[in-house]
């Protein structure tokens, strides 16, 4: 195995041997010849090891899943940088897809991958990123089936940009969506926000504090199945982009009613909310990658969130508002003072590129 | 956080709503000078926790807000000259020239970056010695020692293609302006903290005896603000016009000297054209004799261009505290933060954008929305 060393906070393994003969990625390991076929074998494949990849075919041929539903999600990352504290693109792709299926109250199976590669991104820079998105994949107990990889002119990506596709079964017995939030139910959230957009931001800006904020870029689908035991779940949702304000206000659309918050009940680490004041910005317009928000019946909440804080996801999880027919498709905010306001979308972009 | 959490106590934030709730008689209007306390009384709701007899009118100071439009326009059109790289901070990106702003500029392919401070477009034009840097100076008196800081950095360390644009404005001539004007209703004033931690408040006291106006130096956090609006509404009632400081944790009667001088050394005091105010005479920055080199609108020969404003935007009489955001009958239709008509809803201290952004307007003092929105 590779050696692992920590760096201000950010992973750094060292390559065991040397894994290609090419230091950089060329023009060439996209061109679908040998270099591609060395990459594939030489990188990929030992990483990622599974019958469904294995087998080198055009497209995984998956087992059926036995009559439940499937639910399918994608996305893309172009996170700048590439190495940040508590994670990387390779796992942020692997977490970020996996995690919106598991909003869906669907079990996540298996992942496909896309790499659109910049012409010279060090070789090494590559397998630190397929390390840990193999690191994220297998501890989430997913496996990724099938993948592309193009390499394009320099200057004409960043380094690197990933695409994950993500497959998973639906719970049986299972309803999650907008539109069965109902008036009283209360609203979770599963720890301390905002943590993401600062830990990138201080890398991009060269902040420094008394120890290092890292993202909190996880896996959520083993705290959902946990909730789902406990309790009647009503609506999931990460707050990535746009944070939790964005998120609520999108459910408050869709379910047609309003959600009052308590703005001292929201978790937010000391560091992060010193970061915030410093930048100008609102936690709670600040990207997750390792948390969610859940809507669950009124009198299930407080086993829900007992079952919460067992599980490593979930340690922080506070009940931090609840659902009201008063103001439908508003959010609303009861502030540290007493005073309230309205929690708004975000418009335009605090943070450029942060997954 | 410390030094934080202290300002932002629920108790201590009672104790001086309910004295002030008990001290108050009658109606009076005081306006806050700086954008950044408009923002933190509609965050926070002190609007809605202070009686109705009080009247919050924001004022000018939102240093994007208040930037002409022909200064933005000559920043756009330097922006676009080759070998340029316009910087600036956020907020003025999207503030709408004439044409375009400056991202769509940058859309458009010039190089115009984000920077957060004036000191690290100096670091970009080290280390891009065959471009010309150009940095958007705008703001107070906050701004100001940075801003001569970096002219006086390039200076020493003879960087010679750095240059600024600046457009910096002066607070106290600007509240003369309000106070000497026919239809003035302010009847006192939450002046600007971060300015009067610069500028000291000497310069209040004479204002304050002509107009009659008490005149309370005031921080940004909510306790800061209720302690602030107290002391005003303290003098009002009992006939008092002084000048008092309740953020003393920050400011100096005399301010801070060595900012003064650098501001001194690098800038002269000139005219300046207000957006939506006009031009009020001396009551603009420019860079002073000897440091031309350092001044864009010297280096770059870029002739003005007769701006045509959006008649739709009341921005003038907004900044005045003639009129609140809500009044205004582009607000929230025409004009959003994702389609500005004029910058008061662009910037971060823009009071149309505190508005739109908190809601405010969209809640009734019972917490419950207004009939009209209910209604839509």
């Amino acid at each position: 195995m590779s050696k692992i060393t920590y760096q201000n906070g950010i992973k750094s393994f060292s390559c065991p041997i040397p894994i290609t003969d090419y230091k950089n990625i060329l023009l060439a390991h996209g061109s679908g010849g040998k270099l591609t076929n060395d990459l594939i074998r030489k990188v990929f494949l030992p990483q990622f090891r599974n019958n469904y990849l294995e087998a080198l075919h055009d497209g995984a041929i998956l087992p059926s899943l036995d009559g439940r539903q499937l639910t399918v999600s994608t996305d893309s990352f172009v996170v700048d940088p590439i190495f940040f504290p508590g994670g990387d693109i390779g796992s942020l792709a692997v977490h970020g897809t996996l995690n919106d299926i598991a909003m869906c109250g669907a079990q996540p199976l298996y992942l496909t991958v896309g790499f659109i590669i910049e012409e010279g991104l060090p070789m090494e820079d590559l397998w630190q990123i397929i390390l840990s998105m193999e690191e994220a994949a297998s501890a989430a107990g997913v496996q990724i089936v099938t993948g592309d990889t193009k390499v394009v002119d320099r200057g004409k990506c960043d380094r690197i940009f990933i695409n994950t596709t993500g497959i998973g079964a639906v719970l049986p017995n299972i309803i999650i969506g907008a539109g069965q939030i109902q008036p009283d139910d209360q609203i979770i959230v599963s720890g301390d926000i905002a943590r993401h957009g600062i830990a990138i931001m201080s890398v991009r800006e060269g902040l420094e504090f008394e120890s290092i904020i890292k993202s909190d870029s996880a896996a959520l689908n083993g705290l959902v199945d946990t909730m789902i035991q406990s309790g009647e779940i009503h609506a999931l949702r990460d707050p990535t982009r746009g944070g939790v304000s964005s998120a609520l206000n999108e459910l408050a659309e869709a379910s047609g009613l309003g959600f009052v918050l308590q703005e001292e009940s929201i978790p937010v680490h000391e560091q992060v909310r010193a970061a915030c004041e410093i930048l100008g910005l609102d936690p709670i317009y600040v990207a997750n990658e390792g948390k969610l928000l859940a809507f669950v019946k009124s009198k299930d909440s407080e086993r829900i969130l007992k079952a919460m804080h067992q599980h490593p996801q979930g340690r922080e999880a506070k009940i931090i508002g609840e659902v009201t027919r008063d103001h439908p498709g508003m959010v609303i905010l009861n502030s540290r003072i007493g005073g309230t306001r309205v929690v708004d979308m975000l418009t335009g972009e605090q943070l450029p590129r942060i997954c | 956080m410390k030094y934080l959490d202290e300002y932002r106590d629920p108790e201590a934030s009672q104790k001086y709503i309910d004295l002030i709730h008990k001290t108050i008689s009658r109606e009076w209007t005081i306006m806050e000078i700086c954008g950044g306390q408009t923002h933190a009384i509609v965050k926070y709701g002190i609007d809605h926790l202070l009686p109705d007899k009080l009247t919050f009118v924001h004022g000018p100071g939102c240093p994007v807000c208040v930037t002409s439009q022909e200064i933005i326009d000559k920043a756009i059109a330097i922006a676009q000259e080759p070998d340029v790289i316009f910087t600036s901070f956020g907020d003025m990106m999207r503030v709408p020239g004439t044409q375009k702003d400056l991202l769509m500029v940058k859309s458009e392919g010039a190089d115009v970056r984000m920077v957060y401070s004036p000191l690290d477009a100096v670091n970009l034009a080290i280390k891009h010695p065959n471009k010309e840097v150009v940095f958007f100076a705008v703001g107070f008196e906050t701004t100001a020692p940075a801003n001569a800081m970096a002219v006086n950095k390039a200076h020493i360390s003879g960087v010679r293609n750095f240059s600024i644009l600046s457009s910096h404005v002066l607070v106290p001539p600007a509240m003369e302006m309000i106070l000497s004007s026919a239809e003035n209703q302010v009847q006192g004033f939450l002046a600007a903290g971060h300015v009067c931690s610069v500028m000291g408040y000497n310069e209040y006291i004479p204002m304050a005896q002509r107009y009659k106006v008490p005149i309370v130096v005031t921080g940004f956090e909510p306790l800061d603000i209720l302690q602030g609006t107290y002391m005003t509404i303290k003098q009002l009632e009992e006939g008092r016009y002084e000048v008092e400081n309740q953020y003393a944790r920050a400011v100096k009667r005399e301010g801070n000297i060595p900012s003064q001088n650098l501001i001194r050394t690098i800038f002269q005091v000139t005219d300046r054209n207000w957006r939506g105010m006009g031009v009020i005479p001396a009551s603009g920055l420019e860079i002073r004799p000897g440091y031309e080199l350092y001044d864009a609108e010297k280096k770059f020969n870029v002739r003005d261009v007769e701006p045509v404003t959006n008649s739709e935007c009341i921005a003038g009489v907004i900044l005045r505290g003639r009129k609140k955001p809500t009044e205004c009958p582009a607000f929230g239709k025409k004009c959003t933060p994702e389609h500005p008509l004029g910058a008061p809803m662009v910037s971060s201290e823009g009071a149309c954008a505190a508005y739109y952004h908190y809601g405010n307007y969209r809640i009734k003092k019972d917490k419950r929305i207004t009939e009209d929105l209910a209604n839509e």
